[in-house]
């Protein structure tokens, strides 16, 4: 018997089946491709967290209260210097921090907006100086932004988010209205064009104004939240990190770097976070992909024992004839390796026709290994899951095999 | 493939003309008996279950006294034509199980073509199934959906032979059988009488030492019993052993000896024509033709 030969006679006994065949090879098929696109689309949002990530602006840097690593050392670090207004002033001198282009200021809160009877709970309400629309890369849609000479005078303006601006006024535009936020009007003179975000929260449910007049209606004047600073390009960021960590050590009266009570993180360290978050995401979903391929060969292994048992009289005659046991589990064994080989072939191409298409709004972007990797167990499952029906097939006595019916 | 035992290395290229024994058991009978028996069986016993519970399928009833049975003993010489005959119970099937090295006695000896056949691991036995008996079957039993030829070609596969010397060998086996023209037939596609002449001849395709053949004609109609009769007649005339397992006496008319079992014990054997030389259908076809089955049942017994 050569394997030419076998895999004749596996062909054989499946085209016996063909329904059969068709839906155990469809178990396998289901296994690889959710294998595929499943991860696909794990690797797909990293990608969309990532490119909306790097929509924000590269080169912009937030400095936030509180030592980043400072857990173990809490004992014998210094008392932690909130951030304050003046911090940021010391940043923006370009003497002694010549990498930084601007600097913004931020004192975050969440108000209730209301306008005419439509109450909306805005997410993020931000205080800050004009320097922030640059920095974090929103731009205004409708209107424009508020200036400078807003900022000064503590006027009672606002930049409103596209969410926000939905929510409150439909489809009447928000420029010139006035809206009531946790008691105090505002103005809206601007709208922010769309940013879009697969995050937890919308970046687009937001109202920017400017920093004393959101101070004085709720943040008070003490401290504030973070530090938004642009550097000059993308590539003088770790300079301009550098300079920050001088500038505030010196504001703060710090003598060891390594006792730091702020923390400088720029996009990419954001983006780390963001993609550990994805992975366990890829993970989970590949964890449940991986199951329904376990399925698809257990499936397998029903359907060969089902073929063994119906025929266990044709087993009987092949070794009345002379066929060994080697030939005998040879042929099952090709049969189940036969079904995955097919089921997993056609699951790669269902895998890679399917993560061409959006998938909850994320696009799938294949990871080739996935398709090897699937590919390969699927295999693997069938020769495994048809170890244990061909090994039956091949020790049953003739005698017996012959008697049944 | 390769063989576990030196003595199985006999299983190859031994061909039906010259047998020589390896054992030391066949030797001693050599003398008298010319070529060694291509079945040799001696006190062969065959039981099922423990105890009071036991069924004796094979060698006959214990002695009251000695609590020992006496087995089957039986001894085929190459090209003999035996029928064994019984009715349903008599062990016939056991017998036929055993020979065909489907089954393994209980006790007792079985040399098949000078091969002690109880020492033999699975896959040896397996191997002796494919070298040294060609089975043909009541029921048939061809492989479902396989083509005649493909049918035929089954047995030499296992044996490892090449694909283009098996066509021959399968083809001329169908030639031999009158089923030239059907090799490509599926077993659905051919008539009862047809599929047993397949399954002949896939049981000589290997030139097996032994025919075994259990109620080859249970299942046919008159006409096709005779065809395939004819064609066991012809291949025995051309020396080929055969053993048929029947209870017909139509069918044991054409052995050259007839072995009776009741109870699991021979009760009769017959010699009704020489070892040498044809079966008696083809000595006087004429007179064969003319004799009524009843007289022979007559003159037999």
């Amino acid at each position: 018997m050569n394997p030419f030969e076998t895999l004749r006679f596996a062909v054989g006994g499946l085209a016996a089946n063909k329904v059969r065949s068709a839906l155990t090879m469809l178990g396998v098929l289901i296994g690889v491709a959710a294998v595929i696109i499943l991860l696909a689309v794990g690797n797909g949002s990293s990608q969309s967290v990532k490119d909306s990530i790097e929509k924000l602006g590269t080169n912009s840097l937030t400095i936030s209260s509180g030592g980043g690593f400072g857990g173990g050392r809490g004992a014998s670090s210094t008392s932690t210097k909130p951030l304050t207004v003046d911090d940021a002033r010391a940043l923006a001198d370009p003497s002694s921090a010549p990498h930084v282009k601007s600097v913004a200021p931020e004192v975050t809160t969440s108000q209730t907006a209301i306008y005419d009877g439509t109450s909306h709970t805005v997410g993020q309400v931000v205080g800050t100086y004009p320097a922030y629309f640059e920095a974090s890369n929103s731009k205004v849609d409708k209107g424009d932004y508020f200036s400078a000479d807003d900022v000064l005078n503590s006027r009672k303006v606002a930049v409103i988010g596209s969410t926000t601006a939905t929510d409150l006024f439909g489809t009447v535009s928000p420029v010139g209205k006035k809206i009531d936020i946790g008691g105090t009007p505002f103005t809206v003179v601007g709208v922010l064009a769309t940013k879009g975000g697969t995050g937890f929260q919308d970046p687009d449910d937001t109202v920017v104004a400017p920093l004393p007049t959101v101070q004085n209606a709720f943040t008070g004047f003490g401290s504030i939240s973070q530090i938004l600073v642009e550097a000059t390009s993308a590539d003088a960021t770790t300079p301009a990190q550098n300079e920050i960590t001088t500038v505030l050590m010196g504001t703060h009266g710090l003598k060891d770097p390594s006792a730091l009570d702020f923390r400088v993180s720029s996009q990419e360290s954001l983006l780390s976070t963001q993609s550990d978050t994805n992975k366990t995401f890829t993970v989970l979903l590949g964890a449940v992909a991986a199951i329904s391929l376990l399925v698809g060969g257990i499936g397998i292994t029903n359907i060969m024992l089902v073929t063994v048992t119906e025929r266990t009289r044709e087993i009987g005659i092949r070794k009345a004839i002379g066929a060994p046991r080697g030939v005998i589990l040879g042929q099952f064994l090709a049969e189940s390796t036969l079904l995955s080989l097919i089921g997993g072939g056609l699951g790669v191409v269902a895998g890679l026709i399917g993560s061409h298409f959006r998938i909850v709004g994320i696009k799938p972007v294949v990871i080739p290994e996935s398709v090897w990797g699937a590919f390969a167990v699927a295999v693997a499952i069938g020769l495994f899951f048809g170890g244990y029906p061909a090994n039956r097939a091949a020790s049953l006595r003739p005698i017996e095999a012959l008697r049944h019916e | 493939m390769r063989l576990g035992l030196g003595r199985l290395d006999a299983l190859r290229g031994r061909t039906g003309a010259h047998r020589r024994a390896d054992g030391p058991a066949p030797e001693a009978e050599e003398g008298p008996w010319g070529p060694p028996p291509v079945i040799e069986v001696r006190a062969l016993l065959k039981t099922y279950g423990h105890g009071d519970a036991t069924v004796r399928a094979l060698g006959g009833p214990p002695d009251p006294l000695t609590g020992a049975s006496p087995g089957v003993d039986l001894l085929v010489e190459q090209g003999d034509l035996i029928a064994v005959m019984g009715s349903s119970g008599s062990g016939k099937s056991t017998l036929m199980n055993i020979l065909g090295c489907l089954d393994v006695p209980t006790s007792g000896r079985y040399l098949l073509d000078g091969i002690d056949v109880g020492g033999l691991d699975e896959h040896q036995l397996s191997l002796v199934r494919n070298r040294k008996i060609g089975f043909v079957f009541q029921s048939f039993n061809l492989v479902p959906r396989t083509p005649a030829l493909a049918q035929v070609e089954l047995p030499l596969a296992y044996a490892g032979v090449k694909s283009a010397e098996r066509r021959r060998r399968a083809l001329a086996a169908l030639e031999l059988v009158g089923l030239a023209d059907r090799v490509d037939h599926r077993p659905n596609e051919l008539s009862g009488g047809q599929q047993q002449r397949v399954a002949v001849a896939r049981a000589l395709v290997t030139a097996p030492a032994m025919l075994l053949a259990d109620e080859p004609t249970g299942n046919l109609d008159s006409h096709s019993t005779e065809e395939v009769l004819s064609i066991v007649d012809r291949l025995n005339a051309s020396g080929r052993t055969v053993v048929l397992i029947t209870h017909e006496d139509e069918v044991a008319r054409h052995a050259k000896r007839v072995v009776r079992l009741v109870d699991g014990q021979v009760v009769s054997d017959v010699r009704q024509a020489p070892v040498d030389g044809p079966p008696p259908a083809l000595r006087d076809p004429a007179l064969f033709r003319a004799a009524a089955p009843q007289a022979l049942t007559g003159g037999a017994l």
